[in-house]
């Protein structure tokens, strides 16, 4: 695999993976908790898709084929989608949905500090920009993992059945392909094993302090690198996309 | 201080436009309505999160998905403000909530109706934020000081959606014929409803007077109007958009437009819960509620634990 099809596909993995996290995340503005809460959530919202739109731009201007970052949100199928399944679950019920987010908030905060130290300085400075957001993120998702844990008896059970239900899809996470050895020869992308350290130390810890298990052996779904995805993804690119393809030649 | 002294301070600032604090001696009407119209504010802040959500996930390009989002939680922010002020009042949001949710306090019926298409989206920013600001522009510098504070941070967001909106249209109407279509499908729609939005016609208006005396507002339901129209009249033109109003002329004595009125019937019976969306966006807000409760009740209970945690160390 050449380099530019390997940052391609890799800048594609980063723009799905917050893009598709984003979609799901929008989903709960205007049926927050509460007001702050739905606030909160909308600005996370916000700031992940922000980051998605940074990750798009880049991967068509690395792909240099004339298509820009709608052309790569609204046209591709499902098959051609790389974000991590974890993204495309339902967001479920208010503990899901944050046990979900603080999985991929703990992975942004290590995974940007490492993206901040990359060669290529596009990337590089999309890590920087994010790393800011990402730590307010954390520390939103992980208090809210706290006070479920350590909250009631049914917000332990709500956050303790969302652990259990979406442990299996956190392996994808930390998978690395060609793409991945490509880059890391060069300086370009993180080698996830470290990340994956780090964030199994976050969420133990979290865990623990939180009164809640750590799932054990649980068999790891796998796929998306591979654009391989639960049913979930078909349905949200046919919402998402509807309109641009309804009307392909309009501009918005 | 006897009663009516009390009564002679707060007429005297008003007399010098001065500002009415939390502490300062009101009169019990003036605290009604300003719970009143500051709640109703707040709520349709909140319900108005609803119709423009409805658009989020299928916005068609990031940049305009960016964008509703912010917008969008703009519109949350401001509900917190307002609880906030209305708060200072002396009623809690707990009260303030419950009143929305039981259908008792109203909010603005421009949310009963429906967002069907992009087009929307762009008339929901250009009109009902223009005509908002209309509205509360004056209220910038009414006589209740948390109010009048809040009202200036919303007027200049406000100000930044109407132009939002404003280019959504922009965009449709000069794209392809059929953006250009569906621009004119949503001015259809949202044309009435919106003058709608300044309420009733003064003749018929029982708020107005005291809410004038008081400086919650400077100009009548009629005269906002007229500027509404005014002012949007050549916008519609400049897009190549059609007034839906055969009676629309230029009337040169009052430099103004003659128009027609909106249909009050309809007003009365969104008011009154009948209009396309009201139970949808009550079932919503209650929804978001309930499901919520757990949420609440974890958060306060874990907050419990720490704090005796913390009181025994």
């Amino acid at each position: 695999m050449d380099l530019k099809t390997a940052l391609f596909n890799y800048t594609l993995r980063l723009g799905d993976t917050n893009l598709i996290l984003g979609q799901r995340l929008s989903e709960w503005t205007g049926h927050g908790p509460f007001l702050e809460e739905d606030l909160a959530l909308t600005n996370i919202a916000l700031d992940i898709t922000g980051a998605a739109k940074s990750f798009l731009e880049y991967a068509a201007s690395v792909e240099n084929k004339g298509r820009t970052e709608d052309d790569l949100a609204y046209f591709r199928n499902d098959r051609q989608f790389f974000n991590v399944q974890l993204t495309e679950l339902p967001n479920g019920d208010y503990a899901r949905t944050i046990v979900r987010q603080v999985f991929m908030d703990c992975f942004d905060f290590y995974f940007y500090q490492e993206l901040s130290k990359s060669k290529d300085e596009t990337l590089a400075g999309i890590a920087q920009k994010s790393i800011k957001e990402v730590t307010y993120h954390l520390r939103h998702s992980s208090s809210w993992v706290e006070r479920f844990g350590d909250g009631t008896n049914e917000s332990h059970i709500k956050a303790q059945n969302a652990l259990n239900e979406l442990w299996q899809f956190t392996d994808e996470l930390f998978e690395m392909n060609e793409v991945d050895e490509v880059l890391i020869k060069e300086g370009i992308a993180v080698d996830l094993s470290i990340v994956k350290t780090k964030w199994d130390q976050y969420i133990t810890e979290l865990l623990n302090k939180s009164t809640l298990s750590k799932p054990e052996n649980v068999f790891m779904q796998t796929g998306s690198r591979k654009g391989v995805h639960t049913e979930h993804l078909g349905y949200i690119l046919a919402e998402m996309q509807a309109l641009p393809r309804m009307y392909p030649n309009a501009k918005w | 201080m006897e009663a009516n002294k009390f009564e002679e301070v707060f007429e005297s600032k008003l007399a010098k436009n001065e500002m009415v604090e939390p502490k300062d001696w009101m009169p019990e009407n003036y605290r009604k309505h300003l719970i009143r119209q500051i709640s109703q504010h707040a709520h349709s802040e909140i319900v108005g999160m609803l119709p423009e959500g409805n658009w989020i996930t299928r916005a068609p390009s990031l940049r305009s998905k960016v964008v509703l989002l912010a917008k969008v939680q703009d519109e949350g922010g401001h509900g917190l403000y307002l609880y906030t002020a209305a708060e200072t009042l002396g009623i809690s949001r707990d009260e303030l909530l419950n009143n929305l949710h039981t259908g008792k306090a109203k909010y603005s019926s421009i949310f009963n109706y429906p967002t069907l298409t992009w087009a929307d989206i762009g008339a929901v920013g250009w009109l009902v934020d223009g005509a908002a600001i209309m509205n509360q522009v004056m209220l910038q510098r009414t006589s209740y000081g948390p109010y009048a504070r809040a009202m200036v941070r919303i007027c200049k967001e406000e100000s930044f959606h109407q132009r939002q909106g404003f280019e959504i249209m922009t965009r449709l109407a000069f794209g392809t014929d059929e953006q250009k279509a569906m621009a004119q499908d949503a001015l259809n729609r949202w044309w009435y409803p919106t003058m709608m939005m300044f309420g009733p016609p003064d003749s018929e208006s029982p708020n107005s007077e005291n809410a004038i005396k008081w400086r919650i507002k400077r100009e009548t339901n009629d005269q906002l109007r007229q500027r509404f129209v005014n002012q949007t009249v050549p916008q519609i033109h400049y897009l190549g958009l059609t007034v839906p109003d055969q009676n629309l002329k230029w009337n040169e004595d009052k430099k103004g437009y003659d128009f027609s009125q909106p249909d009050w019937v309809e007003f009365k019976n969104v008011i009154s819960g009948n209009g396309p969306c009201n139970k949808e966006r009550l079932a919503a807000r209650n929804k978001a509620h309930n499901d919520g409760a757990w949420v609440r009740e974890a958060a306060q209970a874990f907050a419990k634990k720490r704090k005796e945690i913390y009181e025994a160390a």
